[in-house]
């Protein structure tokens, strides 16, 4: 008789424990970032991005009623270190994995969260990430099979270049851009004038910069990260090379702005996310973040702060916090931003994590990113 | 047909040439501050056997003690002038007195290793009290260009290449013209006979200490605009100086100012005609010929020290 008293209590404190975790208990998300190293920027901007969110959501009383809870670990920039990061993060059983930024460090971090069948959102935007039928990934930004063609028609119609140099970091995120924009630039007919190769963490663009205004080309376009994008426009203007130059989302961001100064100036780029598009909601953000941190954020602090309502977004569409239904309900997902206003702008998932969303083009004019076209969403 | 070959050619060999002029004078300008930051390598070996594995950090740190300076309202010239004094402090007399003089009576690599330990506290210290990200860094040389031998040239890597050229022809001029540098000469070249004739030997082991907390300011003044202010580009300007010391000749000062020239131009062409991923090995193949064949280094005597 008393065991079973017993026994009932014990499953009374069970039943009670699990409506606990059921309700109350917050949603564990699991952010693994570049906080050091060559993609601090990156890591800073979506951390912040992140927070801002999660503090925003809290506020307002969670997600179905339950808070989130974030924790942040630090990849380094390094793909070894993120692996083991995320293998940690895994460990701790995180309702949705966040991050990396790092292509190269998404690549070898995928595999991992798919086999613990966590969604795994992420700033990564080498094409290969969504081409390997792994159905637990997702961006935040376009994918480059995206966003080059745009760039290429771009260099095509507008800048009517015939001959173009292209200057890439080798690391899967450069590689990845070099090959989509080398093949769309065939297909126009557009010679690339000079293939120049640099490293991450480059400091001294010198001898870059020589062999490019030896090739004397129509345009360059330039696909490396933000200081060294930074540094290269230095250089590019210290050695008065008078091309236009024209980049994706990263050349024309406010940390390169701000770094390379006067030498930015007349750099153009398509940018998928940018807080000075004319969109009220994202002016709205871009308040928010400078007031909560002081600095005006680049595209990463958007795709961190669009990771989190991508979350409750889905969740508040399940109607229940179910990881493992997660991911087969954001593919296909069309958010609207009249509903979830948290989401910026309408975005649709696809079958791959791939997303379709409007996007920009934009020049540089006196230290500011000025947006000149918008390119509606393609659905 | 010969005729459009010839112009096509003469035009080829016309961009070559123009290309290795651009690589060439790009090179120097970066040579030079390698330079700066060797010879002060050599100096803190030759009055007190110290190799300061911690010397690209001490050219990364006075950029930050500037910007710090700046960002408390310092105009830029005043902000320079804090960065120079509080690394003649910190660098300078702090690092002797905290590391050099304990440490250096175990032996040379103790104190060697020291510095290496030392590098490591200051880019974590940097990277924790200022920022992961990298800062701009305003340059004392305006942008612009200028025309010399027919070429447009830009102003700033003249600027930087007459700068660091005034340096060290200033620091020479002082060493072997003026009584306190013929007084450290001695200082290096014998301390024992230094002392009897009443050099005061202590004092000018400090002098040169602050004498390299100098280059090294002057030096973070003048690559910090081209590379910017990061907590870790310290690292590849400190194996640079490294490098051009040993290449040079690790006991001439005129050695170091030949090696930091050479790893700079060297670097440049290397980058240009051989590959972008190959070029941090071509400086370190050089390293290792002239171990091989020309162990005292290309300017340096065997076994004389002299400042």
């Amino acid at each position: 008789m008393k065991s079973i008293i017993l026994a009932s209590l014990f499953a009374g404190a069970l039943a009670a424990g699990a409506a606990n975790a059921q309700s109350g208990a917050p949603i564990k998300l699991a952010d693994v970032a570049e906080l050091s190293g060559g993609g601090a920027t990156v890591g800073t901007n979506w951390k912040n991005g992140i927070d801002l969110a999660v503090e925003e959501i809290n506020a307002k009383g969670g997600v179905l009623g339950r808070k989130l809870e974030v924790t942040h670990a630090d990849s380094q920039s390094n793909p070894g270190v993120a692996r083991a990061q995320v293998q940690k993060a895994l460990d701790g059983e995180p309702y949705v994995l966040l991050g990396p930024g790092y292509s190269g460090s998404v690549k070898v971090t995928a595999p991992l969260a798919a086999e613990a069948g966590i969604t795994q959102i992420m700033g990564g935007e080498a094409a290969e990430l969504t081409q390997a039928g792994n159905k637990f990934l997702f961006r935040t930004s376009f994918g480059q099979q995206s966003s080059m063609p745009k760039v290429a028609k771009y260099i095509n119609d507008e800048l009517k270049a015939k001959s173009v140099a292209v200057v890439w970091v080798n690391n899967d995120f450069g590689r990845g851009g070099r090959d989509v924009i080398t093949k769309e630039f065939g297909r126009y007919g557009i010679k690339v004038a000079a293939d120049v190769s640099t490293e991450a963490g480059q400091a001294d663009f010198a001898a870059d910069v020589s062999k490019i205004k030896a090739a004397a080309p129509d345009a360059v376009f330039v696909y490396l990260n933000e200081e060294e994008s930074a540094r290269i426009l230095k250089e590019l203007k210290r050695q008065g090379v008078t091309a236009p130059l024209m980049g994706e989302t990263t050349l024309v961001g406010q940390k390169v702005i701000e770094l390379a100064g006067d030498a930015a100036n007349g750099a153009r780029g398509h940018v998928g996310l940018t807080t000075d598009a004319p969109v009220d909601l994202v002016k709205a953000f871009r308040e928010k973040f400078v007031k909560k941190y002081n600095y005006v954020p680049d595209h990463n602090g958007l795709k961190g702060y669009l990771a989190i309502y991508m979350i409750k977004a889905t969740t508040e569409k399940m109607g229940k916090v179910d990881s493992k239904a997660f991911a087969d309900t954001l593919h296909g997902l069309t958010i609207r931003a009249a509903n979830e206003p948290g989401i910026l702008m309408d975005v649709t998932f696809d079958e791959n994590g791939d997303i379709d969303r409007q996007g920009f083009l934009a020049e540089v004019v006196e230290g500011k990113q000025v947006i000149k076209q918008v390119l509606p969403k393609l659905k | 047909m010969l005729s459009a070959s010839r112009v096509m050619f003469g035009h080829l060999e016309d961009v070559v040439m123009s290309n290795l002029l651009d690589l060439i004078i790009a090179g120097l300008a970066t040579g030079a501050i390698y330079a700066i930051v060797a010879v002060g390598f050599t100096l803190l070996w030759q009055t007190s056997q110290t190799i300061n594995f911690a010397q690209g950090e001490f050219v990364m740190l006075p950029a930050f003690l500037m910007l710090a300076a700046m960002q408390v309202g310092a105009p830029f010239w005043l902000a320079i002038l804090i960065g120079v004094l509080l690394s003649m402090l910190l660098l300078g007399l702090g690092f002797k007195i905290l590391l050099v003089d304990p440490m250096l009576r175990h032996g040379v690599l103790p104190l060697a290793i020291a510095t290496m330990a030392l590098a490591i506290g200051i880019k974590e210290a940097v990277k924790q009290f200022f920022s992961a990200e990298a800062s701009p860094f305003p340059s004392v040389v305006p942008a612009g260009d200028v025309t010399l031998f027919g070429r447009h040239v830009a102003l700033q890597s003249v600027g930087v290449l007459a700068l660091a050229i005034l340096a060290v022809i200033a620091l020479t001029t002082f060493l072997n013209r003026s009584s306190i540098g013929h007084q450290m000469q001695a200082a290096a070249q014998n301390p024992t006979v230094a002392r009897i004739v009443g050099v005061p030997v202590e004092r000018m082991i400090l002098l040169t200490f602050l004498i390299n907390a100098v280059l090294v300011a002057l030096a973070s003044l003048l690559i910090t605009p081209i590379y910017l202010a990061k907590f870790s580009s310290g690292e590849v300007l400190g194996q640079a100086a490294f490098i051009a010391a040993i290449v040079g000749g690790f006991n001439q000062v005129r050695g170091a100012i030949a090696g930091g020239l050479l790893i700079g131009v060297v670097d440049n062409l290397a980058a240009a005609y051989v590959s972008t991923q190959y070029r941090a090995a071509v400086p370190l193949i050089l390293l290792i010929v002239i171990i091989l064949f020309r162990p005292q280094g290309l300017l340096g005597r065997p076994e004389e020290r002299t400042v």
